[in-house]
């Protein structure tokens, strides 16, 4: 991880952090509901900023419906957002490109998919899901590199050599998330945008997906964007953990900063609510209305007289947290997300007495 | 119903015996439950941990006699209260089915009807299952919503008014509407995010101290499942691998394949120290009977040579 000017009160500038590899500035993507001629929309992303560093993993945590998925598919160039820039290595790729991505912006970038059973063509053999990718991309030359490229492809993720054969359908989940990523890295990404990656597999098996994914970043400098709703595994794989609600950020930090002194109550709740052996059988149900609302409807900021970013109840403003390298920040409690939006999330159903 | 036997107080509510369940294909016949034996004791929270296919959801359909064709039990004995459950006829099985074992199922929240309102389905239980009278049906029915507090107004509301978690609820309290001596929830909050989870599984937690009900609890989340449970088994291809009390399992776990379901789960505070979890393609094969390591703490032991490591971590 480098260390450079903290992305915190910043939210003025429209330029891209110098190390950073990928930056959002001001992403809003509104879906439309309703019929044909219905102007109703939905703010899934509100205004995000953003920064994906070279050779970090950061996570982006939240509850389903938090738009963290919708960040990745804004970023992969599947959604177009609303308003906002997405720069690449500093360029603003949605001018650069505006209608669709580049061959070279899709080696660049790679996604892997929540379901590895949905992504692979369960009648291709492993080595065409490879050689398909390496080929269209135009990384080897000739039968002899390719036959290295894949066998190199193989031995990085794991899987034995004699799977090459094998068809989709006969693979594992685990097996197959690592097919995904191997033919990911066969376009040799800078970038590699992870969509719940282990949700869906076996748990014996996850933690050696999350093992894969430090190593690509600790051996090959990627950066990923690991998006998930599970907070252990975010704290275990990824240097910075942002965390999501309702389609805006709420606080981001070192993940073992943030996850040891939660500023936001979201936060608070989000990791309150993670089964935790340790600590069985401490649900609080007082504790948790409390802290919904202050998640929807907040009284006083604790960070009220910071001399860097005043107090709003209107601005999303961003006060600094704990020393300067934990790289931790906290949107201000004042501010309110849309009420509807907010409660939709926060899916308040019990009625207390 | 005349025939039960009432059993003493200490004795276990459910207790399966060598269980093994077979799904014959037509080329050829998998053991998907395998000699397997464990004990409900009254109020007692049991988990049955293990992955999907590993035969646990096979093991607790057998138990509400809800196998079909090509599923057949194949040996062994589940015994409910002192009656043997394989012997009972259909209509001693209705009479069992709700009133004295309940269950609900994974995607338990799509399984209320969607064209009537939630109100309407609970009263149905009463009238149907009690011979209440449709008014008396009605004010148990609200009574049993704020059992899990949800308001009683909300017995108007059609199913997809509610929210996920709440239709959840709805489920719950229908299953303990009769008052059943064992509940069995197979991945009841798997659908569900943390939060929600969380507030339900307390909710059940409640139910179950207030009511007394025991729990045949299924899931692959082990967290979960050693915050909620008395007591628990981890089931691998059919068979169980290790049983234990819970926060001995979680403490002191023994079988290879229990410790690579508990590093799954990392932790959320301390050093983060690298895990390694079950090696892509390790299988265990003809896995023996558990033999007790401790007093309670039953282990089925690891054959010399297995390799079991993941891998390069």
């Amino acid at each position: 991880m480098s260390i450079s000017a903290p992305a915190t009160g910043t939210r003025a500038d429209t330029e891209a952090v110098p190390d950073a590899v990928i930056s959002l500035r001001g992403l809003s993507v509104d879906f439309p509901v309703g019929g044909l001629f219905s102007r109703t929309v939905v703010r899934a992303l509100r205004s995000v900023d953003l920064d994906l560093e070279r050779g970090e993993i950061l996570a982006l945590v939240g509850e389903s419906g938090s738009g963290k998925s919708t960040i990745a598919r804004c970023i992969a160039r599947l959604e177009r957002p609303t308003a906002g820039q997405i720069f690449v290595d500093g360029v603003d790729v949605l001018r650069s490109e505006p209608r669709r991505a580049s061959r070279e912006f899709r080696s660049k970038v790679q996604m892997i998919f929540q379901d590895p059973f949905g992504s692979l063509n369960p009648a291709h053999r492993v080595q065409q899901f490879l050689e398909r990718a390496a080929r269209l991309h135009g990384r080897a030359k000739g039968a002899d590199q390719m036959r290295e490229l894949v066998a190199e492809l193989m031995a990085t993720v794991d899987l034995p050599m004699d799977m090459l054969d094998s068809r989709a359908f006969e693979l594992s989940g685990g097996q197959r998330q690592r097919v995904s990523i191997a033919r990911a890295l066969a376009m040799d990404p800078e970038v590699i945008l992870a969509d719940e990656p282990t949700s869906m597999l076996d748990v014996s098996v996850r933690i050696g997906v999350l093992n894969l994914m430090r190593r690509l970043r600790d051996e090959r400098g990627i950066s990923m964007l690991f998006i998930t709703h599970d907070l252990a595994s975010a704290r275990y794989v990824a240097d910075r953990t942002t965390v999501m609600f309702a389609g805006e950020l709420v606080e981001s930090g070192a993940s073992t900063a943030l996850m040891a002194r939660p500023a936001h109550p979201y936060t608070q709740l989000l990791l309150s609510a993670v089964p935790n052996p340790l600590r069985a059988g401490s649900y609080d149900p007082d504790e948790r209305a409390r802290l919904r609302a202050a998640v929807l409807d907040s009284e006083s900021c604790p960070f009220d007289g910071d001399p860097n970013q005043v107090c709003s109840r209107t601005e999303p403003v961003r006060h600094d947290v704990g020393p300067a390298e934990d790289r931790h920040w906290v949107r201000c409690h004042l501010y309110r997300p849309a009420a509807d939006v907010a409660s939709r999330a926060l899916a308040v159903d019990t009625v207390e007495g | 119903m005349s025939t039960i036997p009432s059993s003493p107080d200490d004795a276990p509510v459910l207790e399966v015996s060598d269980l093994s369940v077979e799904y014959h294909g037509e080329y050829r016949t998998v053991r998907a439950v395998d000699r397997v034996s464990f004990q409900i004791g009254r109020g007692e929270i049991f988990g049955l941990a293990g992955e999907s296919g590993c035969g646990k959801s096979t093991a607790a359909n057998a138990i509400m006699r809800l196998l079909r064709p090509p599923a057949v039990i194949t040996g062994g004995s589940i015994r409910f209260r002192g009656r043997d459950i394989l012997t009972l006829d259909a209509e001693e099985l209705r009479a069992l089915r709700w009133r004295e074992v309940a269950m609900v199922f994974q995607s338990a929240m799509n399984s209320l009807n969607p064209v009537m309102t939630v109100g309407d389905q609970i009263v149905d239980i009463f009238t149907t299952h009690e011979g209440l009278s449709k008014s008396k049906a009605r004010a148990r029915a609200a009574e049993l919503l704020e059992l899990v507090r949800i308001d009683p107004a909300r017995l108007r509301s059609y199913p997809h008014q509610l929210s996920g978690g709440m239709r959840q609820r709805v489920v719950i309290a229908m299953a303990v509407a009769l008052r059943p001596h064992l509940l069995i929830m197979d991945e009841p909050t798997t659908a569900l995010d943390v939060v929600v989870q969380q507030e339900i599984m307390a909710q059940i937690a409640e139910l179950q101290r207030e009511l007394g009900f025991s729990v045949l609890f299924i899931t692959h989340d082990m967290s979960l499942m050693i915050e909620l449970s008395h007591r628990m088994a981890v089931m691998y291809a059919g068979r169980f691998v290790e049983t234990a009390d819970a926060k001995t399992m979680f403490a002191d776990p023994r079988h290879p394949y229990t410790r690579a379901l508990i590093n799954a789960f990392p932790p959320l505070s301390g050093p983060v120290a690298p895990l390694v979890g079950l090696g892509e393609g390790v299988r265990f094969t003809d896995i023996p009977d558990l033999r007790e390591e401790q007093p309670g703490h039953w282990v089925a032991p690891v054959p010399v040579g297995t390799v079991i490591d993941g891998g390069r971590s």
